[in-house]
């Protein structure tokens, strides 16, 4: 632990020289978002920290389905839950850091900490046991979440009392220094996937190909799954630790009903997510209901006029596409003759070539 | 006997080997899988390995990819270790799994095979060049019109084509196909085989483990049959004559009865 808290102070430090600087930008986003609300009379940007929910809530929805896809079409949705629950054991250990040595380290920062750290022990048991098996992560989700709640539990006193925002989420929590930390979270994320997309859309399209092709595929799921980490730590803020994984899986899911291609999907991805958060923060204002499930509803919502707009689109497409149906015939012929009559068939075509 | 004639290229390094494999064993528990295994590729050539099933093919395939650690001896693709995926570029590869639909994910069969220049283009853009072979590969193998569909859209057949474009596009020396006809049906598996024809004509180098074995015998330059061990290895005509595929399919059973004896 001593060690988190050495890394927790060390970025704390790193992060120290350019807060200024964000910090500012920061100030202009609210300024600026401040006077278009004047403009056009839109009450609820009268306040700050509506700039900042914003602001937050815009780059979440585009780190969180840009590294949701890369995960839901490996059938590894799960993952981003895990770590979420084992951010909370951060959170804790930050607020129990914070209570025993007085220090100001934001939870969130320890957060990170132990979120790449959990990353990369699933890494650590899904290259030993050569799967990521659900029972594994299971195991990582509910130790994360136990530890979160042990520690909490441990210093009753003042702990108790916050903890809902970090479990639900809330938006007028995020102050500026928090904004700060998301646009560096969210600078990280954008920069390594830009430089990397090839690889990861390799990995995560076919993982023996990308090997044979010479990628070095464990490195790309441990920088993968750290990048989760980082962005269900960035999201936590006004998602909550329940539902932040929600945001890396239900707009990737309704973009895939609806796009053809990769790139595709992630711009689909992005745009809906942008539409659950600004509706879902929107909504959570005027009606005084918590924003991340406020979003995660809009999300879904969102998903299911995907599903429905996908059918329509597919049935239009099956109209003019003859040759779907032969490859439909294939695979049901396909299906319909036995395995072990194929190794028969060799033999007698062997006979024959003879 | 056919490599010599093969291209510009073949007379640089034809003496070098793509592949070569030596004294290879290897066994996912004490029972080896392969053993004692040699195989040499030169290039130009088209060698189709065929066998029983699991009589180690396929773990023979992914043993010279450098996808498992031999237990002993030596594999060597392209000059280097196996395991050390170096100038990968120069290899293509289409696994047995193609046909395999329960992945839905969203990606066009130019993405696809545009990954074939990924290796090329290591950190850097992808350019529009790269782009530009990519849509000549899909041409080569007449799915051109093909292009902007979901590649999980297409028939057996056409996935194939489409993983041999990511191979061509990537402007790979060896193809390695594991499989590659499972799922497909037979009019596009001899459409196939043609295919492959044209493109060891113009030069490349085909290693193909495939389980129909009229198919190998018809079209491949050279088989090598294998149950474990190498049973056969040369032209095709002298295999169909030999009684090598009778041992080799017959062998389980013996091997079994042996053990039981020692």
């Amino acid at each position: 632990m001593t060690a988190a808290v050495a890394a927790a102070a060390a970025s704390v430090l790193l992060l120290s020289a350019p807060f200024d600087l964000l910090s500012r930008l920061v100030g202009l986003w609210s300024d600026g978002l401040g006077w278009v609300g004047e403009q056009l009379g839109i009450a609820m940007l009268d306040y700050v920290f509506m700039h900042h929910a914003f602001l937050v809530g815009a780059l979440i929805a585009v780190m969180a389905p840009l590294i949701g896809t890369f995960l839901v079409h490996r059938q590894l949705a799960l993952i981003g839950d895990a770590l979420a629950h084992t951010a909370f054991a951060g959170v804790a250990v930050g607020l129990f850091v914070n209570s025993v040595l007085g220090a100001g380290i934001s939870p969130y920062v320890t957060a990170v900490v132990v979120a790449v750290i959990a990353a990369l022990a699933i890494e650590l048991i899904a290259e030993t046991t050569d799967a990521y098996n659900d029972v594994s992560m299971a195991i990582v989700l509910s130790t994360g979440f136990a530890l979160g709640a042990v520690l909490i539990s441990l210093n009753t006193g003042g702990l108790a009392v916050g903890i809902n925002q970090y479990l639900f989420g809330n938006l007028s929590t995020v102050s500026r220094e928090n904004a700060v930390l998301l646009v560096v979270l969210f600078a990280i994320v954008a920069l390594v996937v830009t430089v990397t997309y090839k690889q990861l859309l390799y990995v995560t399209f076919d993982e023996t190909a990308a090997r044979v092709a010479g990628i070095n595929v464990p490195w790309y799921n441990r920088l993968m799954t750290t990048l989760t980490a980082l962005v269900v730590v960035g999201a936590m803020q006004i998602m909550g630790v329940i539902l932040v994984a929600a945001m890396l899986v239900v707009p990737v899911a309704a973009a895939a009903q609806l796009a053809r291609g990769f790139r595709e999907a992630l711009l689909a991805s992005v745009v809906l997510a942008q539409i659950a958060v600004v509706a879902g923060i929107t909504l959570s204002f005027n009606y005084n209901t918590t924003a991340g499930g406020t979003i995660v509803l809009v999300a879904v919502g969102v998903y299911i006029v995907a599903v429905l707009a996908g059918k329509v689109q597919s049935r239009r497409a099956g109209d003019d596409l003859p040759e779907r149906e032969g490859a439909e015939g294939g695979a049901a012929e396909r299906g319909a003759e036995p395995s072990s009559g194929g190794a028969g068939d060799d033999v007698a075509g062997a006979e024959s070539a003879d | 006997m056919s490599e010599v004639s093969n291209g510009a290229s073949a007379a640089g390094d034809g003496g070098d080997p793509l592949v070569d494999v030596r004294g290879l064993t290897f066994g996912y528990a004490a029972t080896p899988v392969v053993e004692d295994v040699d195989l040499r590729v030169d290039r130009g050539e088209y060698v189709g390995i065929v066998g029983p099933n699991g009589s180690g093919k396929s773990t023979l395939l992914r043993l010279v990819l450098g996808l498992h650690e031999a237990d002993s001896g030596t594999a060597e693709l392209l000059g280097h270790p196996a395991r050390a995926f170096a100038e990968r570029e120069r290899v293509g590869y289409v696994a047995q799994d193609v046909t395999e639909d329960e992945k839905r994910m969203p990606i066009t069969v130019s993405e696809v095979v545009l990954m074939g220049r990924f290796p090329h283009a290591g950190f850097g853009r992808v350019t529009a060049a790269d782009r530009d072979r990519a849509r000549d590969a899909l041409e080569t193998v007449g799915i051109g019109h093909l292009a902007d569909r979901r590649i999980t859209a297409l028939s057996g057949g056409q996935r194939q084509r489409a993983y041999i474009a990511r191979a061509l596009a990537g402007e790979a020396e060896l193809l390695v196909l594991d499989e590659p006809t499972v799922g497909v049906d037979a009019e596009s598996v001899d459409a196939f085989f043609d295919l492959l024809d044209g493109l060891v004509a113009d030069g490349l180098t085909v290693l193909l483990v495939e389980h129909d074995i009229g198919a190998v015998i018809e079209h491949a330059s050279r088989v090598v049959c294998l149950n474990r061990e190498v049973y056969f290895d040369g032209d095709p005509v002298a295999f169909a004559e030999s009684d090598a595929l009778d041992r080799a399919y017959g062998t389980n059973i013996r091997r079994e009865e042996g053990g039981i004896r020692s």
